[in-house]
Protein backbone atom coordinates (compact mmCIF):
# COMPACT_ATOMS: atom_id res chain seq x y z
CA UNK A 1 0.00 0.00 0.00
CA UNK A 2 2.87 2.52 0.26
CA UNK A 3 3.91 2.26 -3.07
CA UNK A 4 -0.15 3.47 -4.24
CA UNK A 5 0.15 6.64 -1.51
CA UNK A 6 3.56 7.16 -3.43
CA UNK A 7 2.66 7.27 -6.81
CA UNK A 8 -0.47 9.15 -5.30
CA UNK A 9 1.57 12.01 -3.96
CA UNK A 10 3.51 12.12 -7.12
CA UNK A 11 0.33 12.14 -9.94
CA UNK A 12 -1.50 14.99 -7.45
CA UNK A 13 2.06 16.84 -8.05
CA UNK A 14 2.26 16.27 -11.35
CA UNK A 15 -1.43 17.01 -11.76
CA UNK A 16 -1.08 20.58 -9.76
CA UNK A 17 2.05 21.33 -11.55
CA UNK A 18 0.48 20.64 -14.99
CA UNK A 19 -2.40 22.40 -14.32
CA UNK A 20 -0.81 25.77 -12.96
CA UNK A 21 1.73 25.48 -16.13
CA UNK A 22 -0.58 25.06 -18.54
CA UNK A 23 -3.06 27.45 -16.87
CA UNK A 24 -1.00 29.98 -18.41
CA UNK A 25 -0.96 28.78 -22.29
CA UNK A 26 -2.18 31.27 -23.96
CA UNK A 27 -5.42 30.25 -25.81
CA UNK A 28 -4.05 31.30 -29.50
CA UNK A 29 -1.54 27.85 -28.71
CA UNK A 30 -4.35 25.48 -27.70
CA UNK A 31 -4.23 23.23 -30.80
CA UNK A 32 -0.61 22.77 -30.53
CA UNK A 33 -1.04 22.14 -26.73
CA UNK A 34 -3.38 19.31 -27.46
CA UNK A 35 -0.93 17.96 -29.99
CA UNK A 36 2.18 18.66 -27.93
CA UNK A 37 0.49 17.33 -24.51
CA UNK A 38 -0.34 13.85 -27.21
CA UNK A 39 2.78 13.40 -27.97
CA UNK A 40 4.07 13.63 -24.52
CA UNK A 41 1.19 11.17 -23.21
CA UNK A 42 2.61 8.50 -25.62
CA UNK A 43 5.16 7.76 -23.47
CA UNK A 44 3.41 4.13 -22.77
CA UNK A 45 5.79 3.62 -25.49
CA UNK A 46 8.37 2.50 -22.79
CA UNK A 47 6.55 0.43 -21.00
CA UNK A 48 5.24 -1.17 -24.94
CA UNK A 49 8.89 -1.02 -25.56
CA UNK A 50 9.72 -3.39 -22.40
CA UNK A 51 6.43 -5.80 -23.03
CA UNK A 52 7.62 -5.93 -26.98
CA UNK A 53 11.62 -6.86 -26.03
CA UNK A 54 10.84 -9.35 -23.55
CA UNK A 55 11.41 -13.16 -24.76
CA UNK A 56 8.65 -14.91 -22.54
CA UNK A 57 5.57 -14.02 -23.34
CA UNK A 58 3.91 -14.42 -27.21
CA UNK A 59 0.82 -12.77 -26.09
CA UNK A 60 3.41 -9.85 -24.15
CA UNK A 61 5.16 -9.38 -27.58
CA UNK A 62 2.29 -9.36 -30.07
CA UNK A 63 0.56 -6.38 -28.26
CA UNK A 64 3.19 -5.01 -27.50
CA UNK A 65 4.45 -4.74 -30.94
CA UNK A 66 1.49 -3.00 -31.77
CA UNK A 67 0.90 -0.67 -28.91
CA UNK A 68 4.98 0.48 -29.79
CA UNK A 69 3.59 1.23 -32.82
CA UNK A 70 0.49 3.15 -32.20
CA UNK A 71 2.26 5.28 -29.79
CA UNK A 72 5.04 6.09 -32.00
CA UNK A 73 2.68 7.28 -34.37
CA UNK A 74 1.53 9.74 -31.75
CA UNK A 75 5.44 10.24 -31.00
CA UNK A 76 6.62 11.00 -34.14
CA UNK A 77 3.48 12.62 -35.69
CA UNK A 78 2.65 14.63 -32.36
CA UNK A 79 6.26 16.44 -32.21
CA UNK A 80 6.30 16.96 -35.90
CA UNK A 81 2.46 18.52 -36.30
CA UNK A 82 3.59 20.83 -33.71
CA UNK A 83 6.73 22.02 -34.86
CA UNK A 84 4.71 22.92 -38.53
CA UNK A 85 1.98 24.61 -36.30
CA UNK A 86 4.35 26.40 -33.86
CA UNK A 87 6.86 27.59 -37.32
CA UNK A 88 3.17 29.03 -38.81
CA UNK A 89 2.77 31.98 -35.70
CA UNK A 90 4.61 34.96 -36.72
CA UNK A 91 3.99 38.26 -35.07
CA UNK A 92 4.71 40.08 -38.34
CA UNK A 93 5.70 39.70 -41.66
CA UNK A 94 9.09 37.80 -43.12
CA UNK A 95 9.05 39.19 -46.40
CA UNK B 1 10.12 -4.57 -10.60
CA UNK B 2 7.64 -3.90 -8.20
CA UNK B 3 8.24 -4.89 -5.20
CA UNK B 4 4.84 -6.52 -3.87
CA UNK B 5 6.35 -9.02 -1.50
CA UNK B 6 4.14 -11.55 -3.27
CA UNK B 7 4.91 -14.84 -5.20
CA UNK B 8 4.11 -13.55 -9.01
CA UNK B 9 4.35 -16.86 -11.34
CA UNK B 10 6.82 -14.94 -13.78
CA UNK B 11 7.95 -12.25 -12.03
CA UNK B 12 10.90 -14.28 -9.77
CA UNK B 13 12.46 -15.13 -13.38
CA UNK B 14 12.08 -12.35 -16.08
CA UNK B 15 11.05 -9.24 -14.53
CA UNK B 16 8.47 -7.37 -16.67
CA UNK B 17 7.77 -3.63 -15.76
CA UNK B 18 9.74 -0.56 -16.21
CA UNK B 19 12.29 -1.39 -13.02
CA UNK B 20 13.82 0.94 -10.55
CA UNK B 21 14.11 -2.16 -8.19
CA UNK B 22 16.97 -3.75 -7.15
CA UNK B 23 16.89 -6.80 -9.15
CA UNK B 24 17.99 -6.75 -12.63
CA UNK B 25 20.94 -5.14 -14.19
CA UNK B 26 21.84 -2.77 -11.71
CA UNK B 27 24.21 -0.38 -13.76
CA UNK B 28 21.68 -0.47 -16.51
CA UNK B 29 18.76 0.26 -14.76
CA UNK B 30 20.51 3.43 -13.20
CA UNK B 31 21.00 4.38 -16.86
CA UNK B 32 17.08 4.41 -17.27
CA UNK B 33 16.28 5.65 -14.35
CA UNK B 34 18.32 9.10 -15.52
CA UNK B 35 17.05 8.66 -18.59
CA UNK B 36 13.43 9.15 -17.70
CA UNK B 37 14.54 11.18 -14.57
CA UNK B 38 15.67 13.55 -17.43
CA UNK B 39 12.26 13.00 -19.49
CA UNK B 40 10.33 14.08 -16.71
CA UNK B 41 11.91 17.19 -16.39
CA UNK B 42 12.12 18.27 -20.01
CA UNK B 43 8.28 17.61 -20.18
CA UNK B 44 7.25 19.69 -17.57
CA UNK B 45 10.05 22.45 -19.39
CA UNK B 46 8.24 21.50 -22.65
CA UNK B 47 4.84 23.15 -21.20
CA UNK B 48 5.80 25.75 -19.55
CA UNK B 49 7.87 27.46 -22.82
CA UNK B 50 4.71 26.49 -24.89
CA UNK B 51 2.69 29.50 -23.01
CA UNK B 52 3.62 31.69 -25.57
CA UNK B 53 4.34 31.65 -29.15
CA UNK B 54 8.06 32.99 -28.90
CA UNK B 55 8.93 30.21 -26.94
CA UNK B 56 6.37 28.01 -27.95
CA UNK B 57 8.98 26.20 -30.49
CA UNK B 58 11.85 25.51 -27.77
CA UNK B 59 8.90 23.76 -25.95
CA UNK B 60 8.49 21.56 -28.13
CA UNK B 61 12.14 20.56 -29.22
CA UNK B 62 12.90 20.09 -25.19
CA UNK B 63 9.88 17.77 -25.27
CA UNK B 64 11.40 15.65 -28.74
CA UNK B 65 14.70 15.55 -26.26
CA UNK B 66 12.81 14.02 -23.84
CA UNK B 67 10.82 11.89 -25.24
CA UNK B 68 13.52 10.40 -26.89
CA UNK B 69 15.73 10.31 -23.74
CA UNK B 70 13.25 8.15 -22.46
CA UNK B 71 12.80 6.28 -25.50
CA UNK B 72 16.65 5.24 -25.21
CA UNK B 73 16.25 4.44 -21.34
CA UNK B 74 13.66 2.09 -22.28
CA UNK B 75 15.78 0.58 -24.77
CA UNK B 76 18.70 0.20 -22.39
CA UNK B 77 16.77 -1.46 -19.66
CA UNK B 78 17.79 -4.71 -18.64
CA UNK B 79 14.19 -5.71 -19.52
CA UNK B 80 14.35 -5.59 -22.90
CA UNK B 81 16.18 -9.37 -24.10
CA UNK B 82 15.54 -8.68 -28.28
CA UNK B 83 14.79 -5.92 -29.84
CA UNK B 84 13.51 -7.30 -33.76
CA UNK B 85 9.83 -6.13 -32.44
CA UNK B 86 10.41 -3.08 -31.04
CA UNK B 87 12.07 -1.78 -34.11
CA UNK B 88 9.43 -3.32 -36.46
CA UNK B 89 6.92 -1.50 -34.21
CA UNK B 90 8.76 1.66 -34.55
CA UNK B 91 9.48 1.74 -38.27
CA UNK B 92 5.63 1.11 -38.36
CA UNK B 93 4.61 4.06 -35.89
CA UNK B 94 6.96 6.67 -37.96
CA UNK B 95 5.68 5.46 -41.24
CA UNK B 96 2.23 5.78 -40.27
CA UNK B 97 3.47 8.78 -38.10
CA UNK B 98 5.12 10.85 -40.17
CA UNK B 99 2.78 11.48 -43.63
CA UNK B 100 0.15 12.08 -40.99
CA UNK B 101 1.96 14.94 -39.51
CA UNK B 102 3.01 16.55 -42.39
CA UNK B 103 0.94 15.94 -45.16
CA UNK B 104 -2.11 16.35 -43.36
CA UNK B 105 -3.67 19.99 -44.52
CA UNK B 106 -4.02 21.86 -41.52
CA UNK B 107 -7.80 22.22 -41.79
CA UNK B 108 -7.93 18.00 -40.47
CA UNK B 109 -6.29 18.99 -37.48
CA UNK B 110 -8.95 18.17 -35.83
CA UNK B 111 -9.65 14.63 -36.81
CA UNK B 112 -5.97 14.18 -36.73
CA UNK B 113 -6.11 14.93 -32.86
CA UNK B 114 -9.07 12.79 -32.54
CA UNK B 115 -7.56 10.13 -34.83
CA UNK B 116 -4.12 10.22 -32.18
CA UNK B 117 -5.92 9.96 -29.42
CA UNK B 118 -7.45 6.80 -30.14
CA UNK B 119 -3.17 5.38 -31.30
CA UNK B 120 -2.17 6.62 -27.63
CA UNK B 121 -5.23 5.26 -25.70
CA UNK B 122 -4.98 1.87 -28.09
CA UNK B 123 -1.74 1.83 -26.78
CA UNK B 124 -2.81 1.94 -23.49
CA UNK B 125 -5.04 -0.82 -23.17
CA UNK B 126 -2.82 -3.25 -25.18
CA UNK B 127 -0.42 -2.87 -22.64
CA UNK B 128 -2.60 -3.28 -19.64
CA UNK B 129 -3.94 -6.16 -21.52
CA UNK B 130 -1.18 -7.74 -21.69
CA UNK B 131 -0.02 -7.28 -18.30
CA UNK B 132 -3.43 -8.31 -16.97
CA UNK B 133 -2.89 -11.85 -19.03
CA UNK B 134 1.03 -11.97 -18.26
CA UNK B 135 1.44 -11.43 -14.24
CA UNK B 136 -1.72 -10.20 -12.87
CA UNK B 137 -4.37 -12.87 -13.30
CA UNK B 138 -3.25 -15.38 -10.15
CA UNK B 139 -5.48 -15.14 -7.30
CA UNK B 140 -2.47 -13.03 -5.23
CA UNK B 141 -2.66 -9.51 -6.96
CA UNK B 142 -3.75 -6.86 -4.35
CA UNK B 143 -7.09 -5.72 -5.14
CA UNK B 144 -6.24 -2.03 -5.31
CA UNK B 145 -3.41 -3.00 -8.35
CA UNK B 146 -6.57 -4.50 -10.08
CA UNK B 147 -8.86 -2.08 -9.52
CA UNK B 148 -6.45 0.23 -10.67
CA UNK B 149 -5.50 -1.93 -13.60
CA UNK B 150 -9.28 -2.25 -14.94
CA UNK B 151 -10.04 1.17 -14.46
CA UNK B 152 -6.76 1.91 -17.01
CA UNK B 153 -8.36 -0.75 -19.67
CA UNK B 154 -11.30 0.78 -19.05
CA UNK B 155 -10.02 4.22 -19.79
CA UNK B 156 -7.90 3.04 -22.59
CA UNK B 157 -10.56 0.86 -24.19
CA UNK B 158 -14.05 3.94 -24.25
CA UNK B 159 -11.13 6.38 -25.68
CA UNK B 160 -9.99 4.73 -28.51
CA UNK B 161 -13.54 3.57 -29.97
CA UNK B 162 -14.51 7.27 -28.52
CA UNK B 163 -11.89 8.59 -30.65
CA UNK B 164 -12.12 6.45 -33.63
CA UNK B 165 -16.12 7.72 -33.67
CA UNK B 166 -14.90 11.25 -33.20
CA UNK B 167 -12.75 10.98 -36.11
CA UNK B 168 -15.45 9.37 -38.22
CA UNK B 169 -17.56 11.99 -37.24
CA UNK B 170 -15.08 14.63 -38.18
CA UNK B 171 -13.79 12.88 -41.53
CA UNK B 172 -17.92 12.70 -42.23
CA UNK B 173 -17.41 8.96 -42.76
CA UNK B 174 -20.38 8.99 -40.66
CA UNK B 175 -23.57 11.35 -39.85
CA UNK B 176 -22.02 14.16 -37.74
CA UNK B 177 -25.40 15.25 -36.37
CA UNK B 178 -26.25 13.65 -32.87
CA UNK B 179 -27.54 10.08 -33.18
CA UNK B 180 -30.25 10.31 -30.06
CA UNK B 181 -33.10 7.69 -29.06
CA UNK B 182 -35.49 7.10 -26.60
CA UNK B 183 -33.55 5.77 -23.35
CA UNK B 184 -30.16 6.36 -24.69
CA UNK B 185 -28.78 7.75 -21.55
CA UNK B 186 -30.39 4.91 -19.47
CA UNK B 187 -28.74 2.06 -21.74
CA UNK B 188 -25.99 4.15 -21.44
CA UNK B 189 -25.23 4.06 -17.86
CA UNK B 190 -26.12 0.87 -17.67
CA UNK B 191 -23.24 -0.53 -20.20
CA UNK B 192 -21.23 1.70 -18.22
CA UNK B 193 -22.54 0.35 -15.00
CA UNK B 194 -21.75 -3.01 -16.32
CA UNK B 195 -18.22 -2.40 -17.66
CA UNK B 196 -17.39 -1.13 -13.48
CA UNK B 197 -19.29 -4.10 -12.47
CA UNK B 198 -16.91 -6.14 -14.13
CA UNK B 199 -13.88 -4.07 -12.78
CA UNK B 200 -15.16 -4.46 -9.24
CA UNK B 201 -15.32 -8.59 -9.72
CA UNK B 202 -11.84 -8.46 -11.27
CA UNK B 203 -10.43 -6.55 -8.04
CA UNK B 204 -11.67 -8.81 -5.58
CA UNK B 205 -11.20 -12.32 -7.90
CA UNK B 206 -8.26 -11.57 -10.30
CA UNK B 207 -8.08 -14.92 -11.14
CA UNK B 208 -11.66 -15.24 -12.43
CA UNK B 209 -9.53 -14.71 -16.08
CA UNK B 210 -13.19 -14.98 -18.31
CA UNK B 211 -14.44 -11.61 -16.72
CA UNK B 212 -11.55 -9.68 -18.51
CA UNK B 213 -12.21 -9.97 -21.91
CA UNK B 214 -16.02 -8.54 -21.26
CA UNK B 215 -14.70 -5.64 -19.47
CA UNK B 216 -13.19 -4.69 -22.51
CA UNK B 217 -15.94 -5.24 -25.25
CA UNK B 218 -18.04 -3.21 -22.67
CA UNK B 219 -15.66 -0.53 -22.83
CA UNK B 220 -15.54 -0.40 -26.46
CA UNK B 221 -19.03 -0.07 -26.68
CA UNK B 222 -19.62 2.41 -24.29
CA UNK B 223 -16.69 4.41 -26.21
CA UNK B 224 -19.33 4.48 -29.27
CA UNK B 225 -22.33 4.63 -27.24
CA UNK B 226 -20.56 7.81 -25.72
CA UNK B 227 -19.74 9.57 -29.10
CA UNK B 228 -23.21 9.28 -30.57
CA UNK B 229 -25.45 11.53 -29.40
CA UNK B 230 -22.90 14.21 -29.75
CA UNK B 231 -22.95 17.14 -32.56
CA UNK B 232 -20.14 18.88 -34.47
CA UNK B 233 -20.83 22.10 -31.95
CA UNK B 234 -19.34 20.22 -29.24
CA UNK B 235 -17.10 18.33 -30.93
CA UNK B 236 -13.62 21.12 -29.04
CA UNK B 237 -15.02 19.83 -25.12
CA UNK B 238 -15.77 15.62 -26.30
CA UNK B 239 -12.17 16.12 -28.26
CA UNK B 240 -10.98 18.13 -25.08
CA UNK B 241 -12.39 15.26 -22.67
CA UNK B 242 -10.47 12.54 -24.67
CA UNK B 243 -7.50 13.67 -24.85
CA UNK B 244 -8.22 14.45 -20.64
CA UNK B 245 -8.83 10.48 -20.58
CA UNK B 246 -5.96 9.37 -22.85
CA UNK B 247 -3.47 10.87 -20.20
CA UNK B 248 -5.43 9.95 -17.29
CA UNK B 249 -4.92 6.21 -18.51
CA UNK B 250 -1.65 6.70 -19.23
CA UNK B 251 -1.10 7.93 -15.66
CA UNK B 252 -2.68 4.72 -13.93
CA UNK B 253 -1.13 2.72 -15.93
CA UNK B 254 2.40 4.15 -14.17
CA UNK B 255 0.75 3.09 -10.87
CA UNK B 256 0.27 -0.42 -11.74
CA UNK B 257 3.81 -1.03 -13.65
CA UNK B 258 5.53 1.01 -10.96
CA UNK B 259 6.65 3.43 -13.16
CA UNK B 260 7.08 7.56 -12.18
CA UNK B 261 7.89 8.95 -15.72
CA UNK B 262 4.38 7.61 -17.04
CA UNK B 263 2.26 9.25 -13.95
CA UNK B 264 3.98 12.41 -14.34
CA UNK B 265 3.52 12.81 -18.24
CA UNK B 266 -0.07 10.80 -18.54
CA UNK B 267 -1.37 13.07 -15.38
CA UNK B 268 0.30 16.77 -17.14
CA UNK B 269 -1.69 15.38 -20.01
CA UNK B 270 -4.53 14.83 -17.83
CA UNK B 271 -4.44 18.00 -16.83
CA UNK B 272 -4.41 19.75 -19.94
CA UNK B 273 -7.30 18.23 -21.41
CA UNK B 274 -9.20 18.75 -17.85
CA UNK B 275 -8.16 22.74 -18.77
CA UNK B 276 -9.14 22.48 -22.01
CA UNK B 277 -12.58 20.65 -21.83
CA UNK B 278 -13.27 23.21 -18.36
CA UNK B 279 -12.82 26.80 -21.05
CA UNK B 280 -14.68 25.10 -23.73
CA UNK B 281 -17.85 24.35 -21.57
CA UNK B 282 -17.16 27.80 -20.20
CA UNK B 283 -17.47 29.32 -23.34
CA UNK B 284 -21.01 27.51 -24.22
CA UNK B 285 -22.18 28.13 -20.60
CA UNK B 286 -22.89 24.24 -19.85
CA UNK B 287 -21.43 21.89 -17.94
CA UNK B 288 -19.84 18.11 -18.64
CA UNK B 289 -22.70 16.61 -17.84
CA UNK B 290 -24.95 18.38 -19.97
CA UNK B 291 -22.21 18.56 -23.25
CA UNK B 292 -21.88 14.75 -22.95
CA UNK B 293 -25.96 13.69 -21.96
CA UNK B 294 -27.05 16.47 -23.33
CA UNK B 295 -27.59 15.93 -27.27
CA UNK B 296 -27.39 19.27 -28.22
CA UNK B 297 -28.97 19.02 -31.70
CA UNK B 298 -32.55 17.35 -31.17
CA UNK B 299 -33.03 19.90 -28.04
CA UNK B 300 -36.08 21.47 -29.49
CA UNK B 301 -37.23 22.41 -32.88
CA UNK B 302 -36.09 25.93 -32.06
CA UNK B 303 -38.36 28.58 -30.94
CA UNK B 304 -39.66 29.58 -33.99
CA UNK B 305 -41.76 32.45 -34.41
CA UNK B 306 -44.13 32.40 -37.20
CA UNK B 307 -43.51 35.64 -38.73
CA UNK B 308 -39.98 35.32 -40.45
CA UNK B 309 -37.98 38.54 -41.48
CA UNK B 310 -36.92 38.84 -44.39
CA UNK B 311 -33.52 38.46 -45.24
CA UNK B 312 -31.37 40.95 -46.53
CA UNK B 313 -28.60 39.48 -49.12
CA UNK B 314 -25.69 41.71 -51.49
CA UNK B 315 -23.07 41.58 -54.01
CA UNK B 316 -19.23 40.84 -52.84
CA UNK B 317 -19.14 44.09 -55.20
CA UNK B 318 -20.96 46.11 -52.45
CA UNK B 319 -19.13 44.61 -49.55
CA UNK B 320 -16.22 45.73 -51.10
CA UNK B 321 -17.37 49.04 -51.66
CA UNK B 322 -18.73 49.50 -47.86
CA UNK B 323 -15.28 47.82 -46.48
CA UNK B 324 -13.32 50.22 -48.60
CA UNK B 325 -14.67 53.59 -46.47
CA UNK B 326 -14.62 51.82 -43.51
CA UNK B 327 -12.09 52.54 -40.84
CA UNK B 328 -12.39 49.27 -38.14
CA UNK B 329 -13.19 45.85 -39.22
CA UNK B 330 -13.42 42.85 -37.07
CA UNK B 331 -13.65 39.39 -38.56
CA UNK B 332 -15.20 36.49 -37.19
CA UNK B 333 -13.79 33.03 -38.61
CA UNK B 334 -15.90 29.91 -37.57
CA UNK B 335 -15.87 26.48 -38.93
CA UNK B 336 -17.95 27.56 -42.47
CA UNK B 337 -13.93 29.00 -43.16
CA UNK B 338 -12.24 25.82 -41.98
CA UNK B 339 -14.24 23.59 -44.04
CA UNK B 340 -14.28 25.92 -47.24
CA UNK B 341 -10.45 26.12 -46.45
CA UNK B 342 -10.87 29.89 -47.30
CA UNK B 343 -8.12 30.92 -44.93
CA UNK B 344 -5.86 32.15 -47.64
CA UNK B 345 -8.48 34.01 -49.56
CA UNK B 346 -9.06 35.78 -46.01
CA UNK B 347 -5.51 36.52 -46.16
CA UNK B 348 -5.52 38.37 -49.46
CA UNK B 349 -8.71 40.26 -48.05
CA UNK B 350 -6.52 41.27 -44.75
CA UNK B 351 -3.71 42.56 -46.80
CA UNK B 352 -6.04 44.70 -49.37
CA UNK B 353 -7.93 46.59 -46.34
CA UNK B 354 -4.67 46.72 -44.17
CA UNK B 355 -2.73 48.43 -47.48
CA UNK B 356 -5.90 50.68 -47.39
CA UNK B 357 -4.84 51.64 -43.53
CA UNK B 358 -8.29 49.93 -42.15
CA UNK B 359 -7.33 48.42 -38.81
CA UNK B 360 -8.41 44.69 -39.28
CA UNK B 361 -8.78 42.52 -36.08
CA UNK B 362 -9.83 38.95 -36.02
CA UNK B 363 -12.06 37.83 -32.98
CA UNK B 364 -11.93 34.12 -31.94
CA UNK B 365 -14.53 32.50 -30.00
CA UNK B 366 -13.22 29.80 -27.94
CA UNK B 367 -15.37 27.19 -29.73
CA UNK B 368 -15.06 28.62 -33.05
CA UNK B 369 -14.35 25.12 -35.23
CA UNK B 370 -14.31 21.78 -34.27
CA UNK B 371 -10.85 21.55 -31.92
CA UNK B 372 -9.65 24.47 -29.03
CA UNK B 373 -7.76 27.22 -30.80
CA UNK B 374 -8.22 25.29 -34.27
CA UNK B 375 -9.36 29.10 -36.02
CA UNK B 376 -5.41 30.49 -34.74
CA UNK B 377 -4.08 27.83 -36.67
CA UNK B 378 -5.87 28.14 -39.88
CA UNK B 379 -4.95 32.01 -39.53
CA UNK B 380 -1.47 31.32 -38.60
CA UNK B 381 -1.26 29.14 -41.40
CA UNK B 382 -2.49 32.23 -43.70
CA UNK B 383 0.18 34.10 -42.48
CA UNK B 384 -2.08 36.56 -40.26
CA UNK B 385 0.08 38.35 -37.77
CA UNK B 386 -0.76 36.53 -34.71
CA UNK B 387 -1.08 39.81 -32.50
CA UNK B 388 -4.34 40.82 -34.91
CA UNK B 389 -5.91 37.30 -33.20
CA UNK B 390 -7.95 38.23 -30.25
CA UNK B 391 -10.03 36.71 -27.77
CA UNK B 392 -13.88 37.22 -26.70
CA UNK B 393 -13.07 39.31 -23.82
CA UNK B 394 -10.74 40.82 -25.60
CA UNK B 395 -12.11 42.33 -28.36
CA UNK B 396 -15.71 42.52 -27.22
CA UNK B 397 -16.27 46.05 -26.25
CA UNK B 398 -14.66 47.00 -29.33
CA UNK B 399 -17.67 45.44 -32.02
CA UNK B 400 -19.37 48.75 -31.13
CA UNK B 401 -16.91 51.00 -32.27
CA UNK B 402 -16.55 48.67 -35.30
CA UNK B 403 -17.65 49.62 -38.68
CA UNK B 404 -17.81 46.46 -40.62
CA UNK B 405 -18.25 43.21 -38.57
CA UNK B 406 -17.32 40.14 -41.58
CA UNK B 407 -18.74 36.96 -40.36
CA UNK B 408 -17.26 33.70 -42.41
CA UNK B 409 -19.28 30.55 -41.39
CA UNK B 410 -19.63 31.24 -37.63
CA UNK B 411 -23.42 31.13 -36.35
CA UNK B 412 -24.03 30.02 -32.98
CA UNK B 413 -21.17 32.31 -31.46
CA UNK B 414 -22.51 35.34 -32.94
CA UNK B 415 -26.59 34.11 -32.25
CA UNK B 416 -27.96 37.42 -30.17
CA UNK B 417 -30.71 34.98 -28.53
CA UNK B 418 -27.96 33.30 -26.76
CA UNK B 419 -28.31 36.79 -24.72
CA UNK B 420 -31.80 37.18 -24.50
CA UNK B 421 -34.03 34.26 -25.59
CA UNK B 422 -34.81 31.68 -22.72
CA UNK B 423 -35.61 29.09 -24.79
CA UNK B 424 -32.95 29.21 -27.48
CA UNK B 425 -30.75 26.01 -26.79
CA UNK B 426 -27.91 28.20 -26.97
CA UNK B 427 -29.51 30.68 -24.12
CA UNK B 428 -26.60 32.31 -22.11
CA UNK B 429 -23.61 30.94 -24.28
CA UNK B 430 -20.81 33.87 -24.20
CA UNK B 431 -20.82 35.19 -27.91
CA UNK B 432 -19.15 37.64 -29.45
CA UNK B 433 -21.36 40.91 -29.93
CA UNK B 434 -21.17 40.94 -33.95
CA UNK B 435 -23.75 42.60 -33.76
CA UNK B 436 -23.07 46.15 -32.33
CA UNK B 437 -20.88 46.48 -35.66
CA UNK B 438 -22.89 49.39 -37.68
CA UNK B 439 -22.78 46.71 -40.57
CA UNK B 440 -22.74 43.10 -40.22
CA UNK B 441 -21.90 40.81 -43.71
CA UNK B 442 -22.73 37.60 -42.81
CA UNK B 443 -20.96 34.55 -45.49
CA UNK B 444 -22.70 31.28 -45.47
CA UNK B 445 -23.79 28.50 -48.05
CA UNK B 446 -27.39 28.95 -47.74
CA UNK B 447 -29.92 30.10 -45.24
CA UNK B 448 -30.57 26.76 -43.52
CA UNK B 449 -30.64 25.96 -39.82
CA UNK B 450 -26.56 25.75 -38.82
CA UNK B 451 -25.83 22.71 -37.12
CA UNK B 452 -27.77 23.39 -33.70
CA UNK B 453 -30.40 24.15 -36.06
CA UNK B 454 -31.14 27.00 -34.47
CA UNK B 455 -32.49 30.16 -36.02
CA UNK B 456 -30.07 32.62 -35.73
CA UNK B 457 -31.93 36.90 -35.73
CA UNK B 458 -28.10 38.05 -36.36
CA UNK B 459 -28.84 37.31 -40.11
CA UNK B 460 -32.19 38.72 -39.68
CA UNK B 461 -30.99 41.95 -38.62
CA UNK B 462 -31.67 45.40 -39.77
CA UNK B 463 -27.91 46.33 -39.75
CA UNK B 464 -27.10 42.78 -41.68
CA UNK B 465 -26.39 42.14 -44.70
CA UNK B 466 -25.94 38.10 -46.11
CA UNK B 467 -23.51 37.17 -48.53
CA UNK B 468 -24.36 33.94 -49.56
CA UNK B 469 -21.91 31.47 -51.08
CA UNK B 470 -19.17 29.39 -50.55
CA UNK B 471 -16.62 31.26 -47.92
CA UNK B 472 -13.57 30.73 -49.89
CA UNK B 473 -15.48 32.15 -53.41
CA UNK B 474 -17.08 34.89 -51.54
CA UNK B 475 -13.93 36.42 -49.68
CA UNK B 476 -12.21 36.11 -53.20
CA UNK B 477 -14.55 38.00 -54.64
CA UNK B 478 -14.29 40.76 -52.11
CA UNK B 479 -10.79 41.36 -52.49
CA UNK B 480 -10.53 41.00 -56.09
CA UNK B 481 -13.13 44.08 -56.09
CA UNK B 482 -10.90 45.94 -53.50
CA UNK B 483 -7.73 44.97 -55.76
CA UNK B 484 -9.45 46.68 -58.90
CA UNK B 485 -10.69 49.39 -57.22
CA UNK B 486 -7.43 50.10 -56.16
CA UNK B 487 -6.30 49.88 -59.80
CA UNK B 488 -8.72 52.02 -60.88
Amino acid sequence: MSELSNHLFVFLLAAFLGLEVIKRVSHMLHTPLMSLTNAISAISVIVAIELAGQNHSTLGIILGTIAVAAAMTNVVGGFLITERMLRMFRKREVK
Amino acid sequence: MRDLGLPISISSTAPLAASFGPRGDAVQNAFTLACFLFACACFVLSLKWLSEPKTARRGNHIGTVGMLAAIVGALMSAEVVQYQWIVLGIIIGTAVGVPMALLMPMTHVPQRTALSHAFGALAAALVGTAHYYIEFSSAQTPSYIMGILCTEVLLGSLTFTGSLMAFGKLQELIPTRPVTYRGQNIVNISVLGLAVLCGVLLSVWPDQVWIFPILIVLALVFGVMLILPIGGGDMPTVIALLNSYAGLSASLMGFVLNNKLLIVAGALDGASGFILSIIMCKAMNRSFTNVLFGAFGQVKPSSVTGDKKPVKSTTPEEAAQIMDIANRIIIVPGYGMAVAQAQHKVRELYDQLTKRGIDVRFAIHPVAGRMPGHMNVLLAEAEIPYDKLAEMDEINGDFAQADVALVIGANDVVNPAARHDRGSPIYGMPILNADQAKTVFCIKRSMNPGFAGIDNELYTADHTLMLFGDAKNVVAAIAKELADMNGR
